[in-house]
């Protein structure tokens, strides 16, 4: 097994366990813990490439997983202030207790 | 494949196990925390540096502390009587087995194909300034826009309105 399988498998794995994260948790913070782990399984891919495909000078895969650091920040951000705004509404974290559009 | 690595992906792999699996939401944002941490080892292993502590700036040093802020103030901490997993959780966990079971598929059959270059590669904290500044200045820009909406957009959402309220 060369060392870019062996990342590759982890990362699948990381972004499995995040997806059954999102999908099986009631906590609405928890479905978000499971999309940052997807999103930071998403980054392994890109840094394991970058170090073992060909031109790592060129930096491609470096910037891209930086560039999505950035962005998974500003999701977090979004994300939480949502929740805690339908927390205030709602008082509940519960996504199937959240069954309504109208408020 | 290095002693190493072996380590360092148990330790990040059981991490996001733990922040999946544990009952208590405080606890599960605390395995987030080491799962991040194993994350930034791995990026350090690859010679990645410099994403390797923007992981630990931005996810250990910001994400895991405002998913920790958002759990008190919303209370999460509490176990709920119904149980912590969700109605269906049976589907998505065959959703969840059924994408890594493609993944991992994929994967191993593309193992002639993948690249193994060896050679350690050399890039200082310079070379990634340079490149931000020239070649991906605009991507650069547009991040910095994003960043900025995204946290007014956030104190806006999360906003208290006492006019509405009274």
């Amino acid at each position: 097994m060369t060392p870019l399988v062996g990342y590759l498998l982890v990362a699948a794995l990381l972004f499995a366990i995040g997806l059954a994260g999102a999908l099986t948790r009631r906590n609405a913070i928890l479905v978000l813990i499971g999309i940052e782990l997807m999103l930071n399984a998403a980054n392994l891919n890109l840094i394991a490439f970058w170090r073992y495909g060909p031109h790592p000078e060129l930096l491609t895969g470096m910037m891209f997983a930086i560039f999505s650091i950035a962005v998974a920040a500003a999701e977090a951000a979004v994300g939480l202030g949502l929740v805690i705004s339908i927390h205030r509404h709602a008082h509940t974290t519960d996504l199937d207790a959240m069954n309504r559009m109208k408020g | 494949m290095s002693f190493v690595f072996y380590i360092l992906a148990a330790l990040t792999l059981a991490g996001a196990l733990a922040a999946v699996l544990l009952k208590n939401t405080v606890h599960c944002a605390l395995a987030l925390t080491v799962a991040f941490a194993g994350l930034a080892f791995l990026f350090l292993q690859l010679d990645a540096q410099f994403a390797g502590f923007a992981q630990v700036l931005v996810y250990i040093g910001a994400v895991a502390i405002l998913v920790v802020f958002a759990i008190l103030l919303t209370r999460g901490s509490e176990t709920p009587k119904d149980g912590v997993y969700s109605r269906n959780w049976l589907a998505g966990l065959v959703i969840a087995a059924g994408v890594f079971a493609a993944l991992g598929w994929a994967v191993l059959q593309s193992v002639p194909g993948l690249p193994h270059e060896t050679a350690a590669p050399q890039v200082s904290v310079l070379q990634i300034g340079n490149a931000l500044m020239t070649r991906y200045v605009l991507p650069l820009e547009i991040v910095a826009v994003l960043l900025t909406l995204a946290l007014i957009g956030a104190v806006i959402v999360a906003m208290h309105q006492k006019v509405e309220a009274q």
